[in-house]
């Protein structure tokens, strides 16, 4: 295989003004779910009968985890079509979804309303297999667990316990399988979520191949994630960026992005649903800014000259990022009708947390690679 | 306009001198005058209003004729307490004519209205209680030889004021059941012309009390509707007051008479009460001044909507009543009601500051990436520039 | 070391079976669920209904809810629509000057907003946890708060969004018609339909309250016809014998027939409910969204089924990369010792 440095800690001060920051909002949001707790999901959210999810769930949980996929994306990449040149991403990569999908999977206990109940789903007496939500909850369970194993040499080679770590890494073949299998059932599940809605959800995001596309979005907004993370991890560290590794990782991407395309657009105009996108409505409006925003890293990084510039990519990532989290957000809030009569819209109790969760996610990705070896050594890179 | 307040009126000589021939205290009378102005649902003031027309007017004459009606409408006056009869035949008003209640009869009592009907040419007020028959030319009532339409007419002709008094001479009541062999019709049917009407069987006789009183103040009969009835009574259904409402409202019905139900006093529609389809006043005035619970509903029987042309003597006692009047209740949701929270000030903040910082920080990254890969760019090309100059020189 | 040859024909076969599964083959369809044989249900009439509550006071005592109060003076209960804490609601359609009962235009009508107990319901499709069964027998979707986890699925999932929660309490549960199925050992059956006193809400086996339905749209408008109140005999007179409700005087009584839509709500929509309601007013207007025969939840388990029955699928790509990974990770191994994977 290609020659691939050790990883290292990056070192260096662990509070600084971001760390602040974060740590303030944490504590806010940590002020919100206390409330919460006590009082009910009425006293601190905008819940109500017409919208029953909110933010909480349509970002916290669905986004969230969606925007967690770069491990899964780049593991499949190097372990499974055996890409190992990418083989530095994946600590990185790994260590974004181990918090987006902790924080995702602890983000739904928030969320649950009988949350005391929570293992009743993974009680054979109450489990019903029929339920796609069924299907998500335990997925991204097993998954969560998963990840920490994958991730766990990292912590093991902290610790200095090479021992453990070379038996664990005996069996992690079958963890990675297993970690390729699992993101691609739930994050296609997230998805079926919206069949059973019907004629609730509008037609533009409404179809029988809902599980296609988001797993596609979802594979997609992984390579995006390690674009927009290498490039910001980079400059927050002050290191050299892996251009030569994000270039033809970002073709990896246009080329599925391409095929999603296609996909989206023809089951649009198979379905007979592109006239709703010529309504002035706040869906139509919606659809456009997503489509746009898919379009935009074929214009952004279509040449070669352009995948050479950290900006374009780092433009490119965020571009599918948002494309990804608004095909989600339009078929979770945007295009989710109820009825005449019903409104939404997150109260600032609800943002805190949704803020709150992002920063643990912040503070945490610091803390993980300052003190652990997950960033590959910075000599080594000097070399390319 | 009469004096507005009662209270003042108290002293007043004219009140003592109507009191004492009405054989009442000062206060009695005023209490009486209150009550009247209660009942025809006047405002604040007309209770003084009536205090001291009673006392000041001439007694109207009134001439009460009887045709086909079983004298439950007299029998109903009789039972009247403020005024008591005695007093209100006496004193409000000057009875010219009753054959129910004069001691004289035959040529004595008619030469009594026809001197009556003279005397007060065009003042005075006629009063028809029961059913005008009209088949056969009307032969199946007659009185003094003449015919039930023949007196009507003729008394009819020359009065300031018809009152048609019960269902039978305001709408022709039980005499006109199916199949009406004798052709009973209402006044204002035989006259040709709308009349004043106070339906029930019998009605509460302070309807007509109050309406005689109103006249005798106001100069004008209260105010009535389409079919003659005055509004103050009639423009009500029976269900709009009943004391029952909240059971109906809850759904809480009487099924049998004498079941559990019935005994508790529960809502006798399913029993076929018909005061959803009923004008009049029953609830709130009720009869006998006995107290509480003295009308059909408040005993336990349904209404059988006595004052209602097509409903009474016509539907069924136990058949189902329509519901006349369905409103729909301000407090009922309508099928689309605005639910929910929508953006707040605070919340649009929030966001704007998230969003707002997000672009700001992913801008200025961008651009410092831009910024580092164009320096790379130069200095990749200033080396390219020398070495292929070194190698052209080569 | 993985040849270009293979990497791509493992690439094709990946993608290519990971595409063909997830859009759902035909043959693994899953219809429509239907009703059982002994559905109970509701026929409601909204031509009878004169909007005077006594379902939504009566549904408020027997399943021991709490007022809703909106004025200042917390005097009535007068909820905006169900929720929470209330299952049953009458709504108003006002058109223009509302003066006409029944009528679309310039008129008003009313409607009963309750569970419809449907024969393919959305929420039991929904519930990962079997809070929400249908009975197999009546029929009945009820609801179990001690199953219950509070993800609110169904409450998103209901096309007619009947499920709702109590976001007022740490403690909330969902709330919604289950037929009053508490009471039915006593003999009592639904309570909104035992109080309505002109038979709008009638309770009774949906296959008779279909043929009851049937049989007025077929009399003509204006037409004098015999109408039930509070429970329909059964259609086959054994079963009417050993029925156990509570014994009730014949309550019929002769109405004239409303103008009815030809349509009897429920009878098709999403596979068919056991609630079904008759209007002189668009359905659509009156709040009863226009569904297709075919169930959502039909649907979306079909997808299920043919991802995952069985695990199938899901075991035969797991074989399938743990065949690779076993071979990309393990050379990596043996060749730097002590390395990261």
């Amino acid at each position: 295989m290609s020659a691939h440095s050790p990883a290292a800690p990056v070192g260096g001060k662990l509070l600084n003004l971001t760390t602040l920051v974060c740590g303030v909002l944490i504590v806010a949001a940590l002020g919100v779910l206390l409330a919460r707790f006590i009082f009910g999901l009425g006293f601190v959210t905008n819940l109500n009968d017409g919208y029953p999810w909110g933010i909480w769930v349509a970002v916290d949980v669905v986004i969230g985890s969606a925007l967690a996929c770069g491990g899964f994306s780049v593991a499949m990449l190097v372990y499974i079509f055996n890409k190992g040149q990418y083989h530095p991403l994946v600590r990185p990569a790994l260590l974004a979804s181990l918090f987006g999908y902790t924080l995702a999977g602890v983000g739904v206990m928030f969320d649950l309303g009988r949350w005391w109940n929570f293992w009743h789903v993974f009680s054979p007496v109450h489990a019903n297999p029929n339920s796609v939500m069924f299907e998500v909850a335990v997925c991204i369970s097993a998954y969560i667990l998963v990840m920490w194993i994958e991730f766990s040499p990292v912590f093991l080679e902290k610790l200095g316990r090479h021992d453990l770590k070379q038996k664990l890494n005996k069996v992690l073949f079958f963890f990675i399988a297993l970690g390729t299998l699992l993101p691609m059932m739930h994050q296609s599940s997230l998805g079926t979520l919206l069949v059973l809605m019907g004629g609730q959800i509008n037609p533009l995001w409404q179809t029988p191949i809902l599980p296609l596309l988001y797993l596609l979005t979802a594979i997609i907004m992984g390579y995006g994630v390690v674009l927009f993370e290498s490039c910001l991890a980079s400059s927050a560290y002050r290191r050299e960026i892996e251009v030569h590794l994000l270039e033809p990782l970002s073709k990896v991407m246009l080329g599925m992005l391409g095929f999603y395309l296609v996909v989206r657009i023809g089951d649009l105009v198979v379905r007979g649903a592109l006239g709703n996108a010529f309504s002035f409505s706040v869906a139509a409006i919606f659809f456009w800014f997503e489509m746009i925003l898919f379009f935009l890293p074929l214009v952004l990084i279509g040449s070669l000259g352009a995948r050479r510039n950290p900006a374009r990519l780092f433009q490119a990532g965020v571009a599918i990022m948002l494309a990804g989290a608004l095909l989600r957000f339009n078929g979770f809030l945007i295009g989710y009708d109820t009825g005449p009569g019903w409104s939404y819209f997150p109260s600032v109790a609800e943002l805190l947390v949704t803020v709150g969760m992002l920063a643990i996610h912040v503070v945490g990705y610091i803390i993980v690679t300052r003190r652990f070896p997950v960033l590959p050594r910075e000599e080594a890179t000097a070399a390319h | 306009m009469a004096k507005q307040d009662l209270m003042l009126l108290e002293s007043d000589e004219r009140i003592d001198a109507a009191a004492t021939r009405l054989s009442m205290t000062r206060r009695e009378f005023l209490q009486f005058c209150a009550v009247l102005a209660t009942t025809l649902g006047l405002p604040q003031g007309a209770d003084a209003a009536i205090a001291e027309a009673v006392a000041t007017k001439k007694r109207p004459s009134v001439i009460w004729l009887h045709f086909q009606e079983c004298t439950g409408c007299t029998e109903s006056l009789l039972r009247a307490e403020h005024p008591t009869l005695e007093k209100l035949i006496l004193d409000v008003i000057s009875l010219d004519y009753h054959e129910t209640l004069f001691a004289a009869a035959g040529h004595q009592i008619e030469a009594a209205r026809l001197q009556a009907m003279s005397d007060n040419k065009g003042k005075y007020i006629l009063v028809i209680e029961g059913a005008i028959p009209t088949k056969d030319g009307g032969i199946y009532c007659k009185i003094g030889g003449k015919t039930a339409i023949e007196l009507t007419k003729e008394c009819a002709a020359d009065a300031a004021a018809v009152i048609a008094i019960g269902s039978c001479a305001s709408w022709g009541g039980m005499p006109s059941t199916d199949p009406n062999p004798t052709g009973a019709s209402s006044v204002s049917q035989v006259l040709g012309k709308p009349v004043v009407t106070i339906p029930g069987c019998p009605p509460n006789p302070y309807n007509f009390l109050s309406s005689v009183v109103h006249l005798l103040t106001f100069g004008a009969l209260p105010a009535v509707d389409h079919l003659g009835r005055p509004k103050f009574a009639y423009s009500r259904l029976v269900h709009e007051n009943c004391e029952r409402r909240a059971h109906f409202d809850a759904g809480r019905f009487a099924l049998e008479f004498g079941d559990d139900a019935h005994r508790q006093g529960f809502c006798l529609y399913k029993l076929g009460c018909k005061g959803p389809e009923t004008y009049a006043n029953c609830p709130t005035i009720q009869f006998g001044d006995m107290g509480a619970g003295t009308w059909p509903v408040g005993c336990g029987h349904p209404c059988i909507g006595c004052t209602e042309q097509g409903i009474a003597f016509q539907k069924p006692i136990h058949s189902l009543a329509k519901m006349k009047n369905i409103q729909p209740g301000v407090f009922l949701p309508g099928i689309v009601e605005q639910k929910g929270v929508g953006v707040t000030l605070g919340a649009a903040a929030v966001l704007a500051a998230v969003a707002g910082v997000a672009a700001g920080a992913g801008v200025k990254l961008a651009k410092n990436l831009g910024l580092s890969h164009e320096a790379e760019e130069l200095e990749r090309a200033k080396k390219a520039g020398k070495t292929s100059s070194e190698s052209a020189e080569v | 070391m993985l040849s270009r040859r293979n990497f791509l024909k493992g690439c094709l076969a990946g993608s290519g079976a990971a595409a063909a599964a997830l859009v759902p083959a035909p043959a693994s369809a899953r219809g429509n669920l239907e009703r059982p044989p002994e559905a109970l249900g509701l026929l409601y009439d909204a031509t009878l209904c004169v909007g005077c509550q006594a379902c939504v006071a009566a549904c408020k005592e027997a399943n021991k809810n709490p007022a809703e109060f909106r004025a200042m003076d917390h005097l009535w209960d007068t909820p905006l629509d169900t929720t929470g804490h209330t299952f049953n609601v009458i709504k108003v359609y006002t058109n223009g000057t509302g003066a006409t009962k029944d009528v679309e235009t310039d008129g008003f009508a009313f409607m009963k907003t309750s569970c419809l107990h449907c024969a393919d319901p959305s929420c039991v499709s929904a519930c990962p946890v079997s809070a929400m069964r249908k009975d197999p027998v009546t029929g009945i979707v009820s609801y179990d708060a001690d199953a219950c986890f509070g993800c609110r699925y169904c409450v998103a999932a209901c096309a007619f969004g009947i499920p709702k929660f109590q976001y007022d309490s740490p403690t909330g549960r969902i709330g919604k018609c289950e037929l009053c199925r508490h009471r039915h050992k006593d003999g009592h059956y639904s309570a909104c339909a035992e109080v309505c006193p002109t038979g709008a809400t009638l309770f009774g086996r949906t296959t008779d309250l279909l043929a009851e339905a049937r049989r007025r749209l077929a009399l003509k408008p204006g037409e004098t016809t015999l109408i039930p109140r509070g429970r329909l005999p059964y259609g086959d007179v054994e079963a009417e014998k050993a029925n156990t409700w509570r014994r009730e005087p014949d309550q019929r009584y002769e109405a004239r027939v409303g103008n009815y839509l030809q349509h009897v709500y429920g009878e098709h929509e999403y596979g068919g409910t056991q609630v079904l309601k008759l209007s002189a007013v668009n359905f659509e207007k009156v709040g009863m969204p226009d569904l297709p025969p075919r169930s959502s939840a039909s649907i979306s388990e079909t997808i299920q089924h043919t991802l995952y029955r069985g695990m199938i699928m899901p075991v035969a790509v797991l074989g399938a990369l743990t065949w690779v990974a076993k071979r990309n990770v393990a050379p990596d191994d043996d060749k730097a010792k002590g390395d990261q994977p």
